[in-house]
């Protein structure tokens, strides 16, 4: 089976409910944008999915063992940790750890994978400097690559966009458009709701301790939905140069 | 990388004939390296085999396992500023020593305080396996590491403080300073084990180090097992600094600085800083115990001592080179 399962998932951290009966299946070809208040719970939700944090109920991915779960899905936390200035393709090469041999040795499959990825984010003339000292929008890209580069059919990202200029959130929602395209499942959490509205296949409101709505874009992002969750109005218009999305005021 | 590797290897054999052919008896180099594997019996081979051989092998194994257990604690922690000591196996081998000192069950037989100082660290690895739990983070682990240290530290502080006469005291003291002089065959063999199986645990964490470069959550959806991992770090950082201090006493910045040099010629790449420190390690330390013995020949300076005179002023230059890095 490939994509993503989560059903009544549920989250409990330190006493406090943070969501619960989340069902939710992803499928190859989704893209889909995880969108909700701060403290909904979507980070929780995307590591409870992976198995990282304790929950209740069922995810598709937290049965596998450590070894297959990183097989079948890449996971790019919020923080854009690189610890040591190693060059960025082995940070890149990285994404191919689970599947070598514990001698290291990065056979010519492997090779070709890393190379692809670093040219798919165009970071061939970065390829030897240090990740670590690169800008934040570099460091972004060559984290995607990383999560490229293990090639699984499904890929999640937290935030993957914040901190970013505006080519780059474009340009890296179209990536992970792309990577849906070609038949991988893709959920990215995020704030943005006009770059989710223009680039995702789906959404899924995260509020009130649950999914409070999940389906297209132009379904989800309707101006009730939005006052009930976020509290704040909204002018959505599907144009010439598709959905183009503005939230406006704060309602309460 | 290969190249490093080679340069380094060289430099502990060349390091080691060197330090084989150094002592206060002034003998030719080859005379004495011919005497180290004739079967005449006489006093130079005597002093070959026994006197000399024993340190400069010390000086080899302990300092490569400084080196490497430093490495994996910098790329486990994420921090270059962390060094093998700061589980608290150290300063709980220390106390063991110096209570075998203070109650002189040392001077008993050859092994007591070796045996006494790993009884100290065995205990300083249980109370931090307790502390830091199978489930606790890094931050635990290194504020157990502290708590340890700390309480170890009083507990030596006390000892000293209590102790009979100045003599005892200047034992201890001299003893925590770190040496390699006198030391025997049995304690390269009592060393020896621990050294092996430490760097075994250590090496098996590899993958696990180059993964954490990410952070501790994408390691483990790269497959990484963060808790054995762990696991195996402690025990064999443990196994590794409870045997060196147990033979050769507190030995200081080896662990801290030897990484920290070494980082850049490897691509800064975890994995491959393991083995390269370990080597390093076993550079500096053999050129420490060698200083020690042609600076002041007379005056049995201690190791740690030139360990930490050499170490302290270098890790202040590499902070000066790289302080726009670290801020």
């Amino acid at each position: 089976m490939t994509g993503l399962d989560l059903r009544n998932l549920g989250v409990t951290l330190r006493q406090r409910q943070v969501f619960r009966d989340v069902s939710v299946t992803i499928s190859e070809g989704e893209m889909v944008g995880l969108i909700g208040p701060n403290g909904a719970g979507k980070t929780s939700l995307m590591r409870a999915a992976l198995g990282l944090v304790t929950h209740s109920g069922h995810s598709s991915l937290a049965q596998l063992t450590a070894r297959e779960r990183a097989r079948t899905v890449a996971w790019m936390p919020q923080s854009r940790e690189i610890a040591w200035p190693i060059t960025v393709e082995r940070l890149v090469a990285l994404g191919r750890l689970p599947h070598l041999s514990p001698s290291g040795f990065i056979p010519e499959k492997d090779q070709v994978l890393i190379d692809q990825a670093i040219d798919r984010l165009d970071l061939g003339p970065l390829r030897q400097r240090a990740a670590s000292r690169l800008s934040g929008g570099e460091q972004a890209r060559a984290l995607i690559a990383r999560a490229v580069a293990q090639n699984t059919p499904v890929l999640m990202a937290d935030e993957p966009i914040a901190g970013l200029d505006p080519a780059h959130q474009i340009s890296t929602m179209r990536i992970f458009r792309d990577l849906a395209n070609e038949g991988r499942a893709v959920l990215v959490s995020i704030h943005d709701l006009g770059l989710a509205a223009r680039h995702c296949t789906r959404l899924i409101l995260l509020a009130e301790g649950g999914v409070l709505a999940d389906g297209p874009p132009a379904q989800v992002l309707s101006p009730e939905l939005m006052a009930r969750a976020f509290g704040i109005s909204v002018w959505h218009e599907n144009m010439a140069l598709g959905p183009v999305f503005q939230p406006l005021e704060v309602v309460r | 990388m290969i190249r490093l590797m080679g340069v380094l290897t060289l430099c502990v054999l060349g390091l080691f004939l060197l330090s084989l052919t150094i002592g206060p008896a002034a003998v030719p180099a080859t005379e004495s390296l011919t005497a180290l594997f004739s079967t005449d019996y006489g006093p130079l081979t005597l002093v070959m085999r026994e006197i000399r051989l024993p340190r400069a092998i010390l000086a080899i194994v302990i300092g490569a396992g400084l080196g490497l257990a430093g490495a994996a604690m910098q790329g486990y922690l994420r921090n270059p500023l962390a060094e093998p000591g700061l589980i608290g196996v150290s300063g709980s081998a220390a106390l063991g020593a110096v209570l075998a000192i203070h109650t002189g069950l040392a001077a008993s037989s050859t092994l007591a305080l070796p045996f006494a100082a790993l009884t100290g660290a065995v205990t300083g690895v249980a109370l931090i396996m307790i502390l830091a739990g199978p489930r606790g983070g890094s931050l635990t682990l290194i504020l157990a590491g502290i708590a340890i240290s700390a309480l170890a530290g009083a507990l030596t502080s006390l000892v000293l403080n209590l102790s009979p006469n100045p003599f005892a005291a200047n034992e201890i003291v001299f003893w925590m300073m770190g040496s390699l002089a006198d030391r025997s065959m049995v304690h390269v063999w009592l060393a020896l084990p621990f050294f092996c199986v430490g760097a075994a645990l250590i090496t098996w964490t590899a993958r696990g180090l180059d993964a954490l470069t990410l952070g501790e959550d994408a390691a483990e959806t790269l497959g990484i097992n963060l808790s054995q991992m762990r696991i195996l770090l402690v025990l064999g950082t443990a196994a590794i600094v409870g045997g060196g201090t147990a033979v050769a006493g507190a030995i200081g910045f080896v662990g801290l600085v030897v990484p920290h040099i070494l980082r850049p010629m490897v691509g800064a790449s975890p994995s491959r800083l393991l083995w390269a420190s370990a080597l390093g390690g076993a550079v500096m330390l053999q050129l420490a115990d060698i200083a020690v013995r042609v600076i002041l020949p007379a005056r049995d300076l201690k190791l740690g001592v030139v360990t930490a005179l050499v170490g302290a002023p270098l890790f202040l230059h590499l902070i000066y080179k790289t302080r726009r890095e670290l801020l």
